[in-house]
């Protein structure tokens, strides 16, 4: 019983998803979502007692989602060199994939910091996430190929270069495939990072 | 119940820190030291190098090397002799326990009566069986005079990997620390003696992996190195003493070192919900109004 409750839940959660990357915010309603979903307006709220907190649980279901592929480069005994390498590797291709993640986390969660002032506050709807990139530096530092800094001028120039790039590919204005520049950002991230 | 206490390549801090004991006067009438540094005894230094005395615990503090001698014999032979007769060694200090500090001095090879840091030294092995290690730089004076009353008692102290008594090493420092509100919400102190603040994240405390009894049994009966101000610096541990230790060493602003036993992401994780919250109250000073 519990697991087909927590079945509906994520579906609601994608289906949120979506529609946020797609129309915004604020342009997206709880009947929306009901209706993409052939839910009663009524039921959805036995899921979700409001649209922030909803929005709110797709941050977290994306830091999760992320998070976890991040994990498993983490995990494996490689440089990190190659490291930098999967990890521009993947972003790229979840932005391909399933861009309606990568929109939502920069046009969403970024953009309406009200929505998440109360349940979200500092990092923590993204933790996941955040933990697996501390780690890769954490690790990267200890096995002496990155310099050793404070962790958000790291993070930003890392993370903030990644989502420029993609939404730059949201805006169409890159001249090439968002893949093809997996290999030359590598290069200057880990070229910026390194000792 | 007799004791010989002998030096090795030592500071006496372990003595000082004995003489702290508030006890002592009891304690002298329990025990009787059949030789001791500073301590007034029956016997001479020349007298127990020259003859086995009869006693019942060999304490050694200061570390030990080959070539130190002791009124021209040399301690790891006085070591091999004693050891024959006392029911008990008991290493006091972390010098006698893992070689400490004079690890660094010109002597060769420098150790513990059983451990070079966290290495176990051949030559003693079968002293093993009867040996308490008391790590501690220097040592707590309650800890040490317990451990005699329990020898005394017939205790048998359960002991860790380090032949330390559970009974007080099993616990870490930050056990007891008055600063734990701030370590929970990750807030530190950026003034040494003050009463707010825990100094685990910038300023090199070590309680939460150190183990001692330092926040459990008070200094003087009055306080601790944490609760006073200053951070705990690993002095029970194998590799005291590390550098820096007024700085906690950091990757990318990951404690190198976290609190014992505590998963990399299980920190991390509960690091980023704590830190993403203020709490006033333990922001400011706590005698400002």
């Amino acid at each position: 019983m519990e697991d087909k409750k927590q079945q509906r839940k994520n579906a609601i959660i994608e289906c949120s998803l979506e529609l946020f990357a797609s129309k915004g915010f604020y342009n997206t309603t709880i009947p929306d979502i009901a209706k993409a979903l052939k839910m009663s307006v009524g039921n959805m709220y036995n899921y979700f007692k409001s649209k922030d907190i909803l929005a709110q649980e797709v941050i977290r279901f994306i830091s999760k989602y992320l998070g976890n592929e991040l994990r498993k480069i983490n995990e494996l005994e490689i440089s990190t060199e190659e490291k930098t390498h999967k990890i521009v590797e993947i972003y790229f291709k979840i932005a391909l994939a399933r861009p309606e993640m990568i929109d939502y986390f920069l046009r969403i969660y970024l953009s309406n910091r009200e929505v998440f002032r109360d349940g979200c506050e500092g990092m923590i709807c993204v933790n996941e996430f955040v933990t697996e990139i501390m780690i890769y530096f954490e690790e990267g530092v200890k096995a002496g190929d990155l310099r050793d800094q404070d962790f958000f001028s790291a993070f930003g120039l890392f993370m903030g270069y990644l989502g420029g790039m993609v939404f730059l590919k949201g805006e169409d204005i890159l001249p090439k495939k968002l893949d093809e520049y997996v290999d030359d950002i590598t290069f200057n991230i880990y070229k910026a990072l390194s000792v | 119940m007799k004791i010989l206490w002998i030096t090795g390549l030592a500071c006496n801090g372990n003595t000082h820190s004995f003489l702290n004991y508030p006890y002592l006067e009891q304690f002298l009438d329990d025990f009787e030291f059949i030789y001791h540094p500073i301590i007034d005894s029956n016997y001479s230094l020349v007298d127990i190098v020259s003859k086995t005395i009869s006693c019942d615990i060999l304490l050694i503090e200061g570390s030990i090397s080959p070539e130190i001698t002791k009124a021209d014999k040399k301690l790891v032979d006085i070591i091999t002799d004693y050891s024959k007769v006392v029911h008990k060694i008991v290493t006091v200090g972390t010098c006698a326990t893992f070689g400490g500090i004079f690890k660094e001095s010109e002597y060769e090879n420098i150790s513990g009566l059983h451990f070079d840091e966290k290495n176990l030294v051949q030559s003693f092995l079968n002293l093993r069986y009867k040996t308490i290690s008391i790590s501690g730089c220097p040592v707590h004076p309650e800890t040490l005079v317990n451990t005699f009353y329990a020898i005394k008692n017939g205790i048998e102290l359960k002991l860790d990997e380090y032949l330390r008594p559970k009974e007080y090493f099993a616990y870490t420092v930050h056990n007891g620390c008055t600063r734990n509100e701030y370590f929970e919400y990750k807030i530190d102190n950026h003034n040494f003696g003050k009463k707010e603040g825990c100094m685990f994240y910038n300023h090199g405390c070590q309680a939460p992996f150190t183990h001692a009894s330092c926040n459990k049994i008070l200094w003087n009966e009055v306080n601790s190195k944490t609760r006073v101000g200053q951070p705990c610096m690993g002095c029970t541990e194998p590799d005291f003493p590390k550098a820096n230790l007024y700085e906690t060493k950091k990757n990318m602003g990951i404690p190198a070192n976290l609190p014992l036993g505590v998963a990399k992401r299980t920190y991390l994780t509960l690091a980023g919900v704590t830190k993403a919250f203020h709490i006033n109250r333990l922001e400011k000073d706590m005698f400002d109004d």
